[in-house]
Order: structure tokens, then C-alpha cells, then sequence
């Protein structure tokens, strides 16, 4: 066994000198929570710019939305910032109340004009995540007049064109949607930045439960509660420190200087869920793991190659021997916990009808192909086990491990011929995902949404169609309905392989509650922790 | 006036060789596979913003003219602005060096004040058991990784003794409560006033520094020995013994003061490699330094910060090497 970070923490921890260290309770102070966190993904906090998975996670805790759905049932879509809301017959026109009370750390109350200046902001300012509020055909140019305060409490959204009323509202609870105080952002805005550099460096202008104290890139931040906010935490702060080495971060947690760990590796967590003096919080993520099958590949564009891939593939046996509490098998683009779907696993390791399969397409001896994945645990061992697996139905895999945006890089320039990849939902709505998987409406370089259908050169104008319906369908059972059959043919035909979806597992000490994971990393909530 | 042109040369050698890592660390950071814009936009970003951003960027100027922009903003000392901290570059490495500075000069006094007492105490008592004890133990240091020293280092003295806080440049009461002034937090306290942040500050930075150095302390220590071991052989030694001078003026004052020279160079590239930041130990003691920046910013293809770290880390040497010359002309004769 290679001796690692990890194996000599496992040796060394197998001693009695472990047990000594969970004695020493309670070096953080009882109104202070320290969360490990990896957070050097966070490229700006401003809430119209924030795409990346802590920094979505932080601002969500900071900022309210107008509406969120529900955690449990994601079809119960509840009121948040607004107390009601309607839309017109025509279904163009979406019209908010506000709720009364609310106010922002500021002391400033939260109005309409502040959540129609949120949204055109987003909009204006143009950064990544504004495509979740732009493809309801909002510009720079017709943002004033289609996002309207027409009082103190009532925001009024005028569509393009007719959609599904629930896909807006899904929209609207992503963090894009976070509605910042108008007065304090446009105070330190420079230029024509609305507020963006002020925001992005580690500012906030929020109504959520906590504020955003102090940011140090890839170091610690620092959440104090909003005095305003109906009901404001206990704590009197919450700091998330970045913790690189999980070694170090399980110390730091039996010896009672880390109260939340986030990112623990799954054998550590195994051996912690032993022990009472720890709660293991559970949650599914929205993040699918999958193989890409590039259609410009002559092979692989035939459809028995397609499913023979599908076919060979021993997904218990990787989940249960590489990726135990960190994925679990499965098989459909849409995420369990969304809205239609698909929980079955049709596929299951059978290599004779691999075989058959590569046969029917005329390739009984198998073929050669190039898998590129990421170095990162633990897409590489996941990467070994598929090759092993494919192996044995003739196809020689030759792995390509990459850095992660060595390999996002090449495949955004299609020149993989398989690639291992995971993808989480940007919004709760099952478009997100269905359009990435199935909508490619121009296979040209001229394509200006490069979908991950795109990416494989897969153009089914079926898929594509029937995608664009599902959104459109006003109903929302029959939506529902109408992803489930998507999801099921997709299986059959699309070239992408599904092996697993992400859950996410925190550590806590026994002391400490409150934390609430989420589906979605802009929806998981501090609000509730504290320490008894 | 030799000496006049041996500095001017040595001095000279500064921007050329500055010259050419902006160039090379420049050129790997436009030929790498990885598109400098996902950095910015993300993966999910529509290709209009992909292609706004790599304008805006000048990315799609040729090759040459990029560098001459980049070049034409260091003149001006603009380093660019991080992806990863929103902060400018110049900004980041004001706040991430001093912290390695910091543990890198403590690291280097440990190393030092250890290793060169064992080396030469070694030497003077070669083939004995005291010199394979210290051989043993230099061998063994210099060649455990140093995550091994450093997790071992956390059991048994965070964890178990509970002697040693945690990860982390400081605790979490005392976080933020002094104003940064020099960036190294220990004068910061002291500068401040706030004595308790100070004991805790240095609380925090001993059980790295003592890993970092106690890793080097071996290196020194091997190195010293192997040069005392030629010098006490030296006919100078002989003349010096046979002169009636102590045991100890033998040793310090002739055979010692004769590797000066080279051990100085010895010792000043340990501190220029502890200068470009120690990655892993910065990594498991959670040490917000220049090498965890550099890897951060490498990972999230962060070119500005690499490009500009990376300079920080060539000027460091260049400036040691640089002392290292002049050292020379002051401790060797023969060079005067």
C-alpha cells in the first residue's frame, strides 16, 4: 500500500493516541462555530456574479430570495421575500407582492425597487450566472421597462414569450436572484460596476440571516447575524475557515478547534460514524458523474457501441468499493430530489450483452478509445475501475488524467473521445439539466450555448424538441410527466453515461446542530446552528 | 575597480534574468491546455461571455503583443488583477508573502542554530557514535517527506500532547484583531501592542517552523559535516594544532571559519527554497503563504497570480544569490 496523507493519519489513528485527542472538548467558544470548509473556488460574492459551490453556499445565508421551493418537496414552491404571486392569463406577465417587515443589515426596508434593481442588475451586469435570468428574454436594453416596482411592494416581470410559470419561479430562487439593498450597493458602486467590486471583494448588502463580517480569499470568512432579520441566529459568529488537508481538518475536529467538517474524505467519515461523539449529516447534491461519448467518433456514434458502454459498466461495485458516502449509483440526467427524476437503475454490469452489443455493431474483438478524466479523488480510481470494466468487454480504455480545466478546456473544444465529467444543476428546475444533456440546436463552432449535448457533438433533433416542450409545458404534472419519458429514452439513445450522483456528507461535533444540507448548494442554511 | 565591475556585472544579471522568467513563465502560461477564461466565467458560461471575457483580456491579440502589454503593466507596477481573490495580484502577494517570510526565517533559524552545531560537532567526533547518531538522524530527516513530519508533528503535539494549537496562523478569538501593518503577524502584535496575539501568533507558527526547520536542520547539519570533515584535514588544521591553539579555536576559528564561505550558499538556498513557500506544509497547517497561493492559483489557471508569485519567488532569488556574492567578497580573502 503506497503510504499517503490519508493511510498514515489511518495507521497512526488505529493507535491509543487518538482517543486522548476526542477528550479535549470546546476549544471554540460556545457562541462561536468554526466550519472547514475548502473554499478557494470563490471568485467574486457579489450574488449576480457568485457560480461557484462555496461561494453560492455562503451568499445563500446572507441574501433572500422572493420565492424558494420547498427542500423536501421541490414542487411546493413557497413564498420567501414575496408573500404572494400571480401570473397573467397570456402567461407573459408574473406579478410579485412583497412581504411587509423585512429589512435588509442595513436597517433599510426590503421594496419592490430593490428586488426589480436586484434583477436588472443581473441582467446588466452580464457575469455567469445571468443566462438563469436572461433566457426569459430580458437585455440589457428592455430591462427597465420589463422589470417594473410599480409600488412600494408589488414587482411586475414581463416575458418574451410564453413558458411554464413554474420554470420562472425555479429561476427566480436560484442565487442569481438574491435581492441586495438598492441604497447601500449603488453608494459604493464605481463607474457604471453597480456595485460589482465592492460586492465581489467581500462586501454584503443583504436580508439574510447572517453578513458577510470579513473575507480572505482561500483563508477564512468571517458571518456575523443580521440584527434585522425576523430571526436571526444564535450565534455570535460563524466562521468558515478553508482547510485544504483533510488530515488536518479530522484533527481539528477531535480535538475541538473545527465544530463543522465539510470536506472529510469517505474513509474518515466511515470511521467517525462509529463513534458517538460525532453527527454525520447525509444529503444528495445535485451533481451528476457521467462518461461523454464525443459523436464525432465514427465508433462511437453507433448506437450499440452506446449502450454496450452502458452495459459493462459494475456501478454498485464502484459505488460501493470507491466512492462509499461520497456517490451513489445513478442513471438518469435529472438528479434525485428534482422535480420527474428517474430513481430506477436499468443498467447493470453485463458483459455478455456488452459483448453482443459490440457485435451487433460489428466489432466483436472491441476497439481502442482515449478516456480523458480528472486527477482529483476520486474520478481517477473511478476512471481505473471503468477501464477494468471495459476491459473485459473488449474495449482497451488508455486513461488521459488531467486537471480539471485541462479537461473542461478539452472537452469545450471537443476533442476528447470519451471524458469522465460531473455536472450540477445551476437552478432547481429540471431544464437545467435536460438542456445541457439534450439540447444542440446548431452542431456548428457558431453555437452560442455549448451545451454538454453540443460539447459531444450530439445533435438529436427529437431530444432537443421534446426538451423545449417539457419547458414549455404550462402544466406542471404533465411537465413532470414529460421529463420522466425524456429521461427514460435519453437512457436508451443519448451517449452519455451516468454513474453517479454526488451526496455530500458534514461532520459535527455532538454539540453543535443546526446545519441544513441541500440538494442544491445555494440552498443549504447555517440559520439554525448552534452549540449547546 | 575589478570589484567595482564584478558588482556591476553581478547587478546587471538582475533584470536579464528577471527578463527571462517573465518570459518563460509567461509562454507556459499561454501553452498550457487550459483556457485562462474558464477561470473567470466558469464552465457554464455562454459563449458570448466567453468570448466578451477572452476580448476584454486580449486574449486574442497574437502571442507578442500580449507580452508586451504584460510587460508595459509590470513596468507600471501592475500586476493584474487575481481570478481567484477578485484582489489585484500586487495586493494578494502584500498579504501571502510576509506570511511565508514569516515561517521561512523561522524555519531557517531553527535549521540553522541546530544543524551547524551538529555538523561540526559530527565532524569533530567522525566514526564515534555521536556522529552516527547525528548522521542517522540528519539521514532520516532529509529523507521523510515532509506531510510525514508534519501529520506526525499535529498527532503527537496538537492532537495527543495538546502542547501545540492547530492549523492556522492564528486562533479564532484573536482573528482580525490586529490591523495589518508589515503582514508578519508577529511584528504586527508587537508593533500593536497586543501581547496576547503575540504568544499566539507564535504559539501558532512553532510546530511548523520547527517542522519546516528540523527538515532543513538536516541538511545543514549533513552539509557542514562534509565540508568540517575536508577542512579539519586541511595542512592549516595541522598547523594550527601543532601551534598549541584550544581545541575549540582549532574547530571555530580555523576550520569553520574556512567553510564559511560555502556554507553561507548552503544556507542561502535553504532560505530562498523556504522563500517560495513551502506547499505542503503550508498546505496541512493551513498557512495562508505563497506556496498554497501559487498551487491555488496554478489549479484555478489563475495566470496573473501565477505570473506574478512566480516573479516574487525569482526575485527572492536573485536577490539571495545576489547577497550570497557580495557575502562572498566580505568573508573570502581571496576574493577581495
Amino acid at each position: 500500500m503506497m503510504l499517503n496523507r490519508r493511510t498514515l493519519l489511518a495507521a497512526l489513528g488505529a493507535s491509543p493516541l487518538i482517543p486522548a485527542a476526542r477528550t479535549a472538548w470546546a476549544a471554540t467558544p460556545r457562541d462561536v462555530v468554526v466550519m472547514a470548509l475548502q473554499m478557494d473556488d470563490i471568485v467574486s460574492l457579489d450574488p449576480q456574479e457568485s457560480f461557484e459551490f462555496s461561494g453560492e453556499e455562503v451568499l445563500a445565508n446572507v441574501y433572500d430570495r422572493l420565492i424558494l421551493p420547498n427542500l423536501k418537496d421541490p414542487t411546493d414552491i413557497k413564498g420567501d421575500l414575496a408573500e404572494s404571486w400571480s401570473t397573467s392569463e397570456d402567461g407573459l406577465t408574473t406579478t410579485f407582492k412583497l412581504a411587509q417587515g423585512r429589512k435588509f443589515a442595513s436597517g433599510n426596508p426590503v421594496t419592490a425597487e430593490d428586488a426589480a434593481f436586484t434583477l436588472q442588475r443581473a441582467v446588466i451586469l452580464n457575469k455567469s450566472p445571468a443566462f438563469i435570468v436572461n433566457q426569459f428574454g430580458f437585455t440589457k436594453e428592455n430591462a427597465a421597462e420589463r422589470i417594473r416596482a410599480t409600488d412600494e411592494r408589488t414587482l411586475v416581470l414581463t416575458l418574451a414569450e410564453k413558458g411554464s410559470p413554474s420554470f420562472l419561479l425555479y429561476c427566480l430562487s436560484a442565487l442569481v436572484g438574491s435581492v441586495v439593498d438598492k441604497k447601500t450597493v449603488m453608494a459604493k458602486a464605481v463607474g457604471d460596476d453597480l456595485g460589482n467590486a465592492w460586492l465581489k471583494s467581500g462586501n454584503s448588502a443583504g436580508s439574510g440571516p447572517f453578513q458577510l463580517r470579513q473575507w480572505r480569499a482561500s483563508e477564512s470568512m468571517t458571518l456575523e447575524p443580521n440584527p434585522a432579520h425576523p430571526s436571526p441566529p444564535k450565534l455570535r459568529r460563524l466562521l468558515v475557515q478553508h482547510r485544504p488537508d483533510v488530515s488536518a481538518q479530522l484533527l481539528g475536529l477531535q480535538r475541538g478547534d473545527i465544530d463543522i467538517a465539510r470536506t472529510l474524505a469517505p474513509d474518515q467519515l466511515a470511521a467517525l460514524s462509529e463513534d458517538a461523539a460525532y453527527t454525520l449529516l447525509t444529503a444528495p447534491k445535485s451533481y451528476v458523474n457521467f462518461l461523454a461519448l464525443n459523436q464525432n467518433h465514427p465508433i462511437l456514434s453507433k448506437p450499440q457501441v452506446r449502450q454496450a458502454f452502458k452495459w459493462a459498466i459494475d456501478y454498485e461495485g464502484i459505488a460501493a468499493s470507491i466512492t462509499p458516502k461520497a456517490y451513489e449509483p445513478h442513471q438518469a440526467f435529472l438528479p434525485r430530489g428534482f422535480p420527474g427524476a428517474l430513481t430506477d437503475l436499468p443498467f447493470r454490469k453485463d458483459i455478455a450483452k456488452a459483448k453482443a452489443l459490440l457485435a451487433e455493431a460489428g466489432l466483436p474483438n472491441g476497439f481502442e478509445i482515449t478516456l480523458d478524466h480528472y486527477t482529483v479523488p476520486p474520478f481517477a480510481d473511478v476512471a481505473q475501475a471503468i477501464q477494468a470494466n471495459l476491459a473485459e468487454a473488449g474495449i482497451k480504455v488508455t486513461l488521459i488524467a488531467g486537471e480539471q480545466r485541462q479537461v473542461i478546456t478539452k472537452t469545450r473544444a471537443r476533442q476528447h473521445q470519451v471524458a469522465m465529467g460531473l455536472w450540477g444543476s445551476d437552478y432547481m428546475d429540471p431544464n437545467s439539466n435536460s438542456e445541457t444533456f439534450n439540447v444542440n440546436v446548431d452542431n456548428t463552432e457558431a453555437q452560442k450555448n455549448r451545451t454538454l449535448a453540443w460539447r459531444s457533438n450530439w445533435k438529436d433533433d427529437e431530444f432537443t424538441a421534446r426538451s423545449a416542450e417539457a419547458l414549455k409545458e404550462p402544466d406542471a404534472a404533465r411537465r413532470v410527466a414529460l421529463y420522466e419519458r425524456l429521461q427514460r429514452d435519453h437512457q436508451e439513445r443519448s451517449p452519455f453515461v451516468f454513474i453517479g450522483q454526488k451526496v455530500e456528507v458534514a461532520a459535527m461535533k455532538k454539540n453543535t446542530t443546526g446545519l441544513e444540507l441541500a440538494l442544491l448548494g445555494d440552498r443549504t442554511s447555517y440559520a439554525k446552528v448552534s452549540k449547546a | 575597480m575589478s570589484r567595482i565591475r564584478a558588482l556591476a556585472a553581478a547587478l546587471a544579471s538582475v533584470p536579464i534574468t528577471l527578463f527571462g522568467l517573465i518570459l518563460i513563465t509567461f509562454l507556459i502560461g499561454r501553452v498550457v491546455p487550459i483556457d485562462p477564461v474558464l477561470a473567470i466565467v466558469g464552465d457554464r458560461a455562454p459563449q458570448d461571455v466567453v468570448a466578451r471575457t477572452r476580448l476584454e483580456l486580449g486574449l486574442d491579440r497574437p502571442l507578442p503583443e500580449q507580452f508586451i502589454r504584460y510587460v508595459g503593466q509590470l513596468a507600471h507596477g501592475d500586476f493584474g488583477r487575481s481570478v481567484m481573490t477578485s484582489n489585484s495580484v500586487g495586493t494578494d502577494i502584500a498579504r501571502f508573502f510576509p506570511a511565508t517570510l514569516e515561517l521561512a526565517t523561522a524555519a531557517l533559524l531553527i535549521a540553522v542554530l541546530l544543524g551547524v552545531p551538529l555538523g561540526v560537532y559530527a565532524a569533530v567526533r567522525q566514526g564515534r557514535w555521536v556522529d552516527t547518531v547525528i548522521r542517522v538522524v540528519c539521514l532520516s530527516g532529509h529523507s521523510i517527506p515532509i506531510f510525514v513530519l508534519a501529520l506526525l508533528a499535529l498527532l503527537v503535539f496538537y492532537a495527543t500532547l495538546q502542547w501545540a494549537p492547530g492549523p492556522g496562523r492564528q486562533s479564532v478569538v484573536f482573528d482580525g484583531m490586529v490591523d495589518q501593518r508589515t503582514g508578519l503577524l508577529l511584528l504586527d502584535c508587537a508593533l500593536a501592542g497586543e501581547w496576547e496575539a503575540f504568544w499566539d501568533a507564535l504559539k501558532q507558527i512553532a510546530l511548523p517552523a520547527l517542522v519546516l526547520g528540523l527538515s532543513n536542520m538536516a541538511y545543514i547539519a549533513r552539509m557542514t559535516r562534509a565540508f568540517m570533515l575536508e577542512s579539519l584535514q586541511g595542512e592549516f588544521v595541522i598547523t594550527a594544532k601543532a601551534k598549541g591553539l584550544s581545541a575549540a579555536a582549532v574547530v571555530w576559528r580555523h576550520a569553520f571559519g574556512n567553510i564559511l564561505v560555502r556554507l553561507l550558499t548552503v544556507i542561502v538556498l535553504t532560505y530562498a527554497g523556504l522563500l517560495e513557500g513551502a506547499v505542503l506544509t503550508e498546505t496541512i497547517f493551513s498557512w495562508p503563504g505563497l506556496g498554497q497561493y501559487l498551487t491555488g492559483s496554478l489549479l484555478n489557471a489563475d495566470m496573473n497570480a501565477v505570473l506574478g508569485a512566480t516573479l516574487v519567488v525569482g526575485l527572492t532569488y536573485v536577490v539571495l544569490n545576489l547577497f550570497s556574492d557580495l557575502m562572498y567578497r566580505v568573508l573570502d580573502p581571496r576574493v577581495r
